[in-house]
């Protein structure tokens, strides 16, 4: 706001007006905000209540008596430490392939020059825009005829030769703002590329490793439709087809579904928590962010 | 790079070397391209000509696979679904969104704190929220309707109502904007303050700012988001997977579902297939035409 006096004399002081402006909207954004937080808040209560009061009238806000057993019988339904074990298994790889391919075409497209670089370029970015289930069904007949099916390889191996263009937009980005003179004065002494990415380039790379670490986790941790396709016997299930078949199964005992969501919340709120400005930095860089 | 006194044979050795490094450092992608989007692609296209059941050899059909679905009820009714909405949903997205973040750009108290909560849904994995919403719109234990009859609403049946299926679902959307939000945050953090300082010397009111200067500068990012919002919601299917699988009275049986049940529930890879390409191709067509209109409402600055 101008200190600048204005040319006509206003009824209300315009200082109060913005004041009292800003207290509704305040207070219209906490309604909004806990509406809004409304069926979080549900599941993790629920989560804890006895099975009579998850259906009781008016709703049970908060359960008389925490039913933490709700959480342990989970685990005697079905094999949600396995599901948890395969999960972390499948997410580990894809992100640790998804960090290193990113990094590697990342430096490629924005510091070297190879003809076709711009005919690539334009592919990767047009895939970004190219619907999932296009791909999804030859895939699935490929690792069908590679004998993949039921095994992680579609899950992980993917990721490796850096099919998500995002990451690597997001690589590209970052390094167009990093000046080229240290890597420049580090060729001309002698060093090799491998050894500029290594030494120069990921160490202040670091934001952005952090950025795509935390996106591709939630991306393997929360991926439903892979798994879906290319998964089979249950040992190999991951937590979001364990929750799916707990839900089907258990139509009746709210209770237990609630707790199984909330089980696989509760890591990606504490990750957000710890690397919220990754987050919001990788939004920033290219504008993609979460699905 | 090549520095004027080098001899040409260097400067061209270097060049070479350059390239060498720049395949190999390209080459995770170059490999990854031609496997996963090129080659599965000519084969889908391969496929779609084809009646394939996986059990018995696929058999060549020419254009019957397109001839089909032209004429296909479920799978015109699929798209329908998805238009309906995607038209309704991303309009409401956009605006709920922007508004969101021109009120989480004003000096208010705890500012990170609202920006966190209304971002967390993005962060809750899709199979979760899906249980989740599945139970809210439950028409006699869910909090929807629980909520609702507090303002004397009567109890909808939601997800088992035909009419009510799609706005339950385009409801259900609104939980996943925080990504828009914070994109439309960033932008106007972007907007030099001068420009706001000009107007209001001139006289310009709030609404008057925000129509005139706050908008037009935040038309690439609102296309974006459009685009983006776009293609995402006519993808959308897991949560009618996992919650009304495609039901009530197809009324939710979106176009990827549909495609998803002919590849893998009832195994017609070639139709499914033929299918996945006509869904490509209206999602470029749609992504073109954006690009296209996008001249006469869409302002970048020089």
């Amino acid at each position: 706001m101008t200190t600048q006096s204005s040319i006509y004399t206003p009824l209300i002081n315009p200082k109060l007006m913005r004041k009292i402006g800003l207290f509704f909207l305040q207070i219209l954004l906490s309604l909004l905000l806990i509406t809004f937080l409304l069926p979080a808040i549900w599941m993790v209560s629920s989560s804890l209540k006895a099975s009579t009061e998850v259906f009781a009238h008016p709703i049970v806000w908060i359960p008389e008596s925490p039913q933490w057993k709700n959480y342990t019988r989970i685990f005697e339904i079905l094999p949600f430490a396995r599901f948890a074990w395969n999960t972390f298994v499948v997410t580990g790889l894809a992100v640790f392939g998804t960090i290193i391919s990113s990094l590697m075409v990342g430096y490629s497209f924005a510091r070297l020059n190879w003809p076709g670089k711009n005919i690539f370029f334009a592919l990767m970015i047009s895939t970004m825009f190219l619907p999932e289930i296009v791909t999804l069904i030859p895939r699935f007949m490929i690792f069908r005829e590679l004998k993949w099916i039921d095994t992680f390889y579609p899950l992980i191996v993917p990721h490796w030769a850096a099919v998500n263009a995002v990451y690597i937009f997001l690589v590209v980005q970052f390094l167009r703002g990093i000046p080229v003179e240290l890597e420049e004065a580090a060729l001309i002494d002698g060093a090799n590329r491998i050894q500029i990415l290594l030494h120069i380039l990921i160490p202040l790379s670091k934001p952005v490793i952090a950025s795509i670490a935390v996106f591709s986790l939630l991306q393997h941790y929360n991926s439903f439709i892979e798994p879906l396709i290319f998964l089979r016997s249950m040992d190999n299930w991951t937590m979001a087809l364990g929750i799916r078949a707990l839900n089907d199964t258990n139509v009746q005992n709210w209770e237990l579904v609630f707790a199984a969501g909330t089980m696989m919340v509760a890591p990606v709120l504490v990750l957000f928590i710890f690397a919220q400005r990754y987050f919001v930095q990788g939004i920033a860089l290219t504008g993609f962010g979460g699905r | 790079m090549a520095a004027k006194n080098f001899s040409i044979p260097l400067v061209r050795r270097n060049r070479l070397r350059d390239w060498t490094a720049g395949y190999f450092f390209a080459a995770p992608f170059i490999i990854g391209f031609l496997a996963f989007y090129a080659f599965p692609m000519g084969y889908s296209l391969w496929m779609s000509f084809q009646k394939w059941d996986l059990l018995t050899p696929p058999k060549f059909v020419g254009l019957a696979n397109f001839t089909k679905l032209l004429q296909d009820p479920i799978a015109n009714l699929s798209l329908y679904n998805s238009f309906y909405y995607t038209v309704i949903a991303v309009p409401l997205q956009l605006i709920f969104a922007f508004a969101l973040a021109l009120a989480l750009t004003q000096p208010l108290r705890f500012r990170d704190l609202y920006r966190g909560g209304f971002y967390m849904p993005i962060l809750i994995p899709i199979v979760a929220s899906a249980v989740v919403w599945q139970r809210v719109f439950h028409p006699e234990f869910g909090i929807l309707n629980e909520t609702l009859g507090w303002f004397g609403v009567e109890p909808k049946k939601w997800l088992f109502d035909p009419a009510l299926a799609k706005p339950a679902f385009i409801l259900m959307s609104f939980w996943m904007i925080g990504r828009m939000m914070v994109i439309f945050i960033a932008g106007l953090g972007n907007i030099p303050a001068s420009l706001y300082e000009a107007a209001s010397l001139d006289g310009a009111g709030p609404l008057e700012r925000l129509r005139h200067i706050t908008i037009p500068m935040m038309t690439p990012l609102i296309f974006y988001n459009m685009v983006i919002a776009i293609i995402n919601s006519f993808q959308t299917f897991i949560p009618a997977q996992i919650i009304t699988q495609g039901g009530p009275e197809n009324a939710t049986l979106f176009v990827v579902l549909n495609i998803y049940r002919q590849g893998f529930d009832y195994f017609n890879m070639g139709y499914a297939a033929a299918l996945s390409w006509e869904f490509f191709v209206i999602i470029l067509g749609f992504t073109v035409a954006q690009f296209y209109m996008s001249n006469r409402w869409v302002f970048y600055e020089q």
